[in-house]
């Protein structure tokens, strides 16, 4: 027999049926659906008198036009007011409603982010396909999924048919070998990443993350690295199962349990990529020269270590890209050779798809706790991945040490990451946030965004400005 | 879907690499829960001076006279060209939505991401994919004059100018098949349902973990 990744492993155990030039029928096992991408779906449906394929496949949540300050929070939707964003809110509840689709309302403790939600609960497992309307999908494959982002039409086509259309992607790997430093977390890795491939390096690619720096994360900080894969252009990313994986899963909600979990754990063990296995291409980074990283820029592969300055855009031979560096550092507000532990902020949020569960929580409070945000600081926020997330948090007194810091505590949502409820940017401000895009206008028009870690925009938020993660103890 | 067999149309340069999808549509847009009337806030925050909001009189908007599709010579274009990695970002289809009602019935560039590549071919808008080259090459012809006119020729998979250049794309055969006759895809996936039903069943048996 060939050897297989864990991507073609995945990928034929999916194919329904293939066409000559490839294009195959891949079937769906996890449709988790949102208010944002999925109202035109649900009437595409009912244009063509179609119905669901498979109703048990689908988990809805509201996510993204969630307010998430408590007196708001309180009252469903009636809270949310702007009235666009309420209906959407609403076509959601009504269309779960009509087809009989398992959704986790906005008061519900379990409500959440839905690539918090799905694997909290256990409705993402070990060699699933899982799709969503949403490109931040690639999350799920942190636990040997295949996972990725699909378009509206898409989100019919599944809905409709239990299927994607598909061709099948090429095999990337990218291996972090060795041990990072102390402090240094899934996100400064995945950030080190997209700033050797680029945005667009993955394009066309499934990534497989490998090596130890890899298989020594969390299940929380795998999350944010395959998060992040579509940063780095690829649709899907995924780490291949092992006990960790295994541990997690176990005894959540719609995990399996007794016998028909034994028979699970005992098929998930094979997916891993092959030892042979050969990939199309193969990335290695050395995890022990990864620091704390910081975007500069509006995109982001423009990625520096906490240490470096803004670079020079003069100083690059093609024209194009030197326009385009050119473009970043006027809309950011920067000058080339400014120390980036100099740069000052004016908000920072900590939450989103990328770093919003408990390990990110706690890992910025074990900063934050005895000390105070800075004045030039107008809001820092805490958003919560989920219910569920902000309870643990609470329960361990996290919600307290924030709150004595002079940050807000919030109720869980997509909040400022792309800024579709109340929580912006307003135009020059700018923010160290725990998201993934930093593009123009992301956070709100002429906001400008730097990427971090949960630890480093906690000391950004103490100190005023970015700095190194040892700031706060000298 | 709108069928794609020959398309005929005036060319506005977008001379930008990686085109994200918050830049084609911003998020406060994305709120909608129609398909349609995307098309006055395409590129929203580049066209106007101020940000908008869903709702608004877009006409009566101050533009942005710099943004090269409120320069006049380019009213009326439907082909839209610009550099490497268009699309990359959100999933959103709102982004094609956006294209398509404003106009813009093909993109040119060397390159897409992966989920706005899929979504444009659902809605009857061709992404063409030539070599950063011929990419560089309509660009400087389009600075030679003022009406720069493309003719996209799916069948043949060629590109043709005003001035009697021509590019040769690829394509995949199904997607080709599909826009040449605007087929839905639901509907086709629909003709295999009983190999769905077959695989779900072997499937069941084999991951029962999978259907609870």
């Amino acid at each position: 027999m060939t050897a297989k990744t864990l991507y073609d492993k995945l990928w034929d155990a999916h194919v329904v049926r293939q066409e000559e030039d490839g294009t195959a029928l891949l079937y769906i096992d996890r449709h988790l659906v949102h208010e944002v991408t999925s109202p035109q779906a649900f009437e595409g449906l009912r244009l063509a008198g179609r119905g669901l394929w498979r109703t048990n496949s689908i988990l809805a949540v509201p996510d993204h036009n969630v307010p998430t300050t408590p007196q708001h929070r309180g009252q469903g939707t009636a809270g949310i007011e702007d009235p666009v964003a309420k209906i959407q809110v609403e076509t959601l509840n009504d269309n779960c409603e009509d087809f009989k689709v398992n959704e986790f309302l906005m008061d519900d403790i379990r409500q959440g982010i839905v690539h918090v939600i799905g694997p909290e609960q256990g409705a993402t497992l070990p060699g699933m396909t899982v799709v969503c309307g949403d490109s931040h999908t690639s999350t799920h494959g942190a636990f040997g999924a295949l996972a990725h982002g699909i378009g509206t039409s898409e989100v019919e086509h599944v809905m409709a048919t239990q299927c994607l259309i598909q061709k099948k992607m090429k095999n990337m790997l990218v291996s972090v070998d060795g041990k990072v430093t102390e402090g240094v977390s899934g996100k400064d890795i995945v950030l080190a990443i997209i700033g050797k491939i680029g945005t667009a390096g993955g394009t066309g690619f499934a990534i497989e993350f490998a090596g130890e720096a890899i298989r020594n994360l969390s299940m929380e900080g795998r999350m944010t690295v395959c998060n992040m894969a579509i940063e780095a252009g690829a649709r899907a990313g995924m780490i291949a199962v092992d006990q960790t994986t295994i541990d997690y899963i176990k005894g959540r909600p719609y995990a399996p349990a007794n016998e028909v979990w034994d028979q699970a754990v005992a098929a998930w063990q094979n997916l891993t990529s092959d030892e042979t296995a050969s990939f199309d291409c193969t990335v290695h980074l050395d995890a022990t020269t990864i620091e704390p990283q910081v975007t500069w820029g509006t995109s982001p592969e423009m990625v520096l270590p906490i240490s470096a300055e803004v670079p020079n855009p003069e100083e690059e031979e093609d024209a194009l890209k030197r326009n385009s560096l050119r473009a970043a550092l006027a809309y950011m507000g920067l000058k080339a050779g400014e120390p980036m532990n100099t740069i000052r902020l004016d908000k920072v949020f900590i939450g989103s798809c990328t770093n919003s569960r408990i390990e990110d929580i706690r890992a910025a409070a074990s900063l934050v706790k005895g000390h105070k945000v800075a004045d030039n600081i107008k809001l820092a926020m805490v958003v919560s991945g989920s219910g569920l997330v902000k309870q643990q948090a609470e329960k361990e007194g996290l919600d307290k040490i924030f709150i004595a810091a002079g940050f807000e505590w919030r109720e869980p949502g997509c909040s400022m990451c792309l800024a579709m409820n109340a929580d912006r940017l307003e135009s020059g401000e700018r923010c160290a946030s725990t998201s993934n895009r930093n593009f123009e206008g992301r956070q709100g028009q002429g906001g400008r965004t730097h990427l971090v870690s949960p630890a480093m925009a906690a000391v950004a938020a103490i100190k005023g400005h970015f700095a190194d993660l040892n700031a706060l103890s000298v | 879907m709108e069928k794609f067999i020959i398309h005929k149309g005036l060319v506005v340069p977008v001379d930008r690499a990686n085109i994200d999808t918050d830049a084609i549509i911003p998020k406060q847009y994305l709120k909608s829960v129609k398909k349609s009337g995307f098309g006055p806030t395409l590129f929203d925050d580049w066209r106007y001076k101020k940000a908008g909001e869903p709702g608004m009189d877009h006409s009566q908007r101050e533009i942005n006279p710099d943004f090269v599709l409120n320069q006049p010579q380019y009213q009326g274009a439907s082909i839209l060209v610009a550099r490497e990695n268009f699309g990359c970002g959100s999933s959103r289809e709102h982004a094609v939505w956006a294209l398509t009602d404003y106009g813009i019935r093909a993109v040119i560039a060397p390159s897409y991401a992966d989920i706005f590549f899929n979504n444009s071919f659902k809605n009857g808008l061709l992404p063409v994919a030539l070599s950063e080259d011929s990419v560089e090459q309509i660009f400087k012809s389009m600075k030679t004059m003022d009406h720069y006119e493309l003719s996209i020729d799916l069948e043949q998979q060629s590109v043709t100018s005003t001035l009697g250049e021509q590019f040769d794309f690829d394509i995949d055969s199904f997607r080709k098949l599909c826009l040449l006759n605007g087929l839905d895809d639901i509907g086709l996936t629909l003709q295999h349902k009983d190999a769905i039903r077959a695989y779900e069943e072997k499937r069941q048996r084999q991951a029962p973990w999978l259907f609870s």
